[in-house]
């Protein structure tokens, strides 16, 4: 009987490495190799001027060196935490609002998959049309300028791009506006899968709603938030189309919109894979800190 | 093979010069490709095929035939430099591609030829079977843009790109009390009376240009040096010059600080903006200036030319063969006829009002009372255009030239909108070449 048992748990196992084969298979080949080869990538001098091939030769730590010497990565890595949080933030207090108005049934409201699909719409657009329709509305000569000097509000057209923090505010905006309605979609799954019993029995003993949502809703979603941050976090270090398209790839005023991405596409002009290798490696870096961070932050609170 | 090539060129040449019949009509069809590759950026020569190249039938819009040769385009935009990333990775793999998939001929831009030009991947015009004699009525100047360092002619062009300074003649009149090009010359005759008549458009509520990026070129092609000297990068006198001036004048808000091509740029060429002037060639103020559409104010000939400052040269497109291809002969007739044809390239100018690389035709064009621009109120700036081409000076060139350009100017930008020092914005011009062209320092 035992052995029976024993031969039964040992096919199952069998059937499990099975399904996970795909998966394992298409890591390996689209994500680990591709990690390798750029940290591998990142020791070599190779870069094409002109149409002359240079390299690859073996630098050692060389890219790393020229990569830090004038510190500008830091000011890169700053410009893209701040673009982020400035998006995130009240991405992420939107979101918990509509979630909770979302779930919550006692608030009966109408036509609510018509806005759950108009919330989610900025997000099927294409990053680069919406950066270009902005690109358009805020330009000196465009429609927003048009509007505020008519009004009487401006005297005259001010230049959004020619501003540090017109510029990232415009592409926090257009990232907050694109990725709300995801995380709302998320959160909204999660607060659904609270047990009603939970809010029932909290009416009973006479809580408010918005002890409700933080006694009960805030703590019960952790898990889902958590999910939101990393996801978001390791998006936003990648931010790369929006502000790329809005400055026209200069990252202007004075590289104050620049991220490292963009910054890493600038390398791609010569085809530098040893530099481009070396920052992806830095960046890799400090997504996997970050998350870490997060991740310990919340692990920590959860355990009381 | 490439004395077989030698061969095929020269049999061919001389097949060309004694029957008046053009060549691949009996002759390429037999041992040459059937397939003719084309790279270029725009429509710009394909239309000027589909015009002036006898014998070319279009198929559709990327397609067309000349005899039984199918001649494919492949057109990719410039911008973010996605037609020379394409060309490049194409040109890379030329050895190892079949021959239909060879690139025959290409298009090159003086900003960028010397890139190509200095490389094998290019062919030189002699080994086409094309003489010096041919081409002796061509500008120098657009020889000399694809003369490798060998001494090696590389391709040829049908345009010549002197650039004249273009005002609005409205404005002239209001402000000036003539519209004459003689007299407005007067008023930008160099870059200080440029200046004081800034000022004075500035208070009738007029700006001198779109952008400070209008005059970068008049400078950048007036320089005493190259952007690269032994591997570090040098900022010549004359464009600090540019960087002095353009500063004043957009601090007095006599200009804007706009980048080419933009929509706020463009704005200047409708009547309801207050631009007055823009630098531009022949193909600028034909191509460029939406003289086509309605309230602009090409569509009522309300510009002139007149020489400006000082000469430049802007743009202009060279015909380049791709070593390794399999229809020479045709792909030298193209550059024959085009570059060398004295009909047809008259035939351009009168059609397209381009300024065509030929210096007898347009010097006896330049004195023909009866040509006339339209966008340029019935203007006839040949005369002009000569004059310039014949100075057009391009010993500084390098090929670091059009990221240099690109760079300075976007640099600068945060100079001119005081959201940096001189200093500052020149150092994140250093920052921004080395990225470029990671073999420079500074």
């Amino acid at each position: 009987m035992a052995k029976n048992n024993n031969h039964k748990a040992v096919s199952y196992n069998k059937w499990g490495y099975i399904f996970l084969i795909p998966f394992v298979v298409v890591y390996l080949i689209f994500q680990l190799v591709p990690l390798i080869s750029t940290i591998y990538n990142s020791f070599f001098e190779n870069y094409r001027s002109g149409l002359t091939q240079i390299g690859p030769n073996f630098v050692g730590f060389a890219n790393y060196v020229k990569l830090f010497e004038g510190g500008e990565i830091w000011i890169y890595l700053k410009n893209t935490m701040i673009m982020w949080i400035m998006g995130f933030v009240p991405q992420i207090l939107v979101s918990l609002l509509l979630g909770a108005w979302f779930s919550n049934p006692s608030l009966r409201l109408k036509g609510q998959r018509f806005f759950k699909t108009v919330i989610y719409l900025p997000n099927l657009i294409m990053a680069s049309a919406f950066a270009m329709l902005f690109f358009t509305l805020f330009a000196d000569g465009g429609p927003i300028n048009a509007m505020l000097v008519h009004a009487g509000i401006l005297k005259e057209a001010y230049s959004f791009f020619s501003h540090a923090w017109s510029a990232r505010t415009l592409v926090a905006i257009l990232n907050f506006l694109m990725w709300f309605g995801n995380t709302t979609i998320l959160l909204m799954a999660g607060m659904m899968g609270i047990d009603p019993s939970l809010y029932e029995a909290a009416e009973v003993d006479g809580a408010t709603s918005s002890q409700i949502f933080r006694k009960i809703t805030l703590p019960l979603l952790r898990p889902i938030l958590i999910y939101v941050m990393i996801t978001s976090l390791i998006g936003g270090m990648q931010m790369f189309d929006v502000p790329q398209i809005l400055t026209n790839g200069t990252g202007d005023p004075m590289r104050s919109t620049m991220t490292l991405i963009m910054f890493l596409n600038k390398h791609l002009f010569s085809k530098n894979y040893g530099m481009g290798g070396a920052l992806s490696v830095f960046l890799f870096i400090i997504t996997g800190i970050l998350s870490m961070i997060v991740f310990r932050f919340n692990k920590a609170t959860d355990g009381r | 093979m490439k004395k077989q090539i030698m061969a095929v060129t020269l049999t061919a040449a001389m097949l060309a010069g004694l029957a008046a019949v053009p060549v691949w009509a009996d002759d390429a069809g037999s041992d040459e490709g059937k397939v003719l590759n084309i790279y270029c950026w725009n429509e710009e020569f394909k239309t000027r095929l589909t015009d002036h190249y006898p014998g070319y039938e279009e198929v559709d819009g990327t397609h067309g035939k000349i005899g039984d040769v199918d001649v494919v385009w492949n057109i990719t935009p410039s911008d973010d430099n996605a037609y020379q990333n394409n060309l490049d990775e194409t040109l890379l793999k030329q050895a190892d591609a079949a021959a239909d998939d060879k690139i025959d001929l290409f298009l090159v831009e003086a900003d960028y030829a010397l890139k190509y030009v200095n490389t094998d991947y290019t062919m030189s015009v002699a080994d086409l079977g094309i003489t010096d004699d041919e081409i002796a009525d061509q500008y120098q100047y657009t020889k000399d843009v694809m003369t490798d360092s060998d001494g090696n002619l590389k391709g040829l062009s049908w345009q010549g790109c002197p650039g004249t300074m273009i005002y609005r003649r409205d404005i002239a009149k209001e402000v000036f009390g003539t519209d004459d090009p003689a007299e407005v010359q007067k008023k930008v005759a160099d870059w200080d009376t440029f200046k004081a008549t800034a000022a004075e458009l500035k208070e009738k509520g007029y700006q001198m240009t779109s952008t400070v990026n209008d005059s970068y070129r008049v400078f950048s092609n007036n320089v005493t040096s190259p952007w690269v000297v032994d591997g570090k990068i040098t900022v010549d006198d004359n464009i600090k010059n540019w960087v002095d001036m353009s500063k004043e004048m957009v601090d007095a808000g006599e200009t804007a600080t706009y980048e080419l091509w933009s929509d706020d740029w463009s704005k200047g060429f409708f009547t309801d903006s207050n631009v007055f002037s823009y630098f531009g060639p022949a193909w600028f103020i034909d191509f460029s200036m939406s003289a086509d559409q309605d309230g602009s104010v090409g569509k009522d000939g309300g510009w002139a030319a007149t020489e400006g400052p000082q000469g430049f040269y802007w743009g202009g497109t060279w015909i380049t063969a791709a070593t390794g291809t399999d229809n020479p002969t045709l792909v030298a007739d193209i550059m024959r006829t085009m570059t060398t044809n004295v009909d047809v390239m008259k035939e351009i100018v009168t059609a397209d009002n381009d300024f065509v690389n030929n210096k007898p035709a347009m010097e006896e064009m330049a004195a023909d009372e009866s040509y006339g621009d339209a966008v340029l109120g019935g203007q006839n700036p040949l005369a002009m255009f000569c004059a310039g081409a014949d100075k057009i000076d391009l010993s500084n060139m390098s090929i670091y030239d059009q990221g240099c350009n690109e760079e300075f100017q976007n640099a600068m930008k945060n100079y001119f909108e005081g959201n940096a020092t001189y200093e500052e914005a020149l150092d994140l011009f250093y920052k921004a070449v080395v990225e470029k062209y990671p073999e420079l320092s500074y």
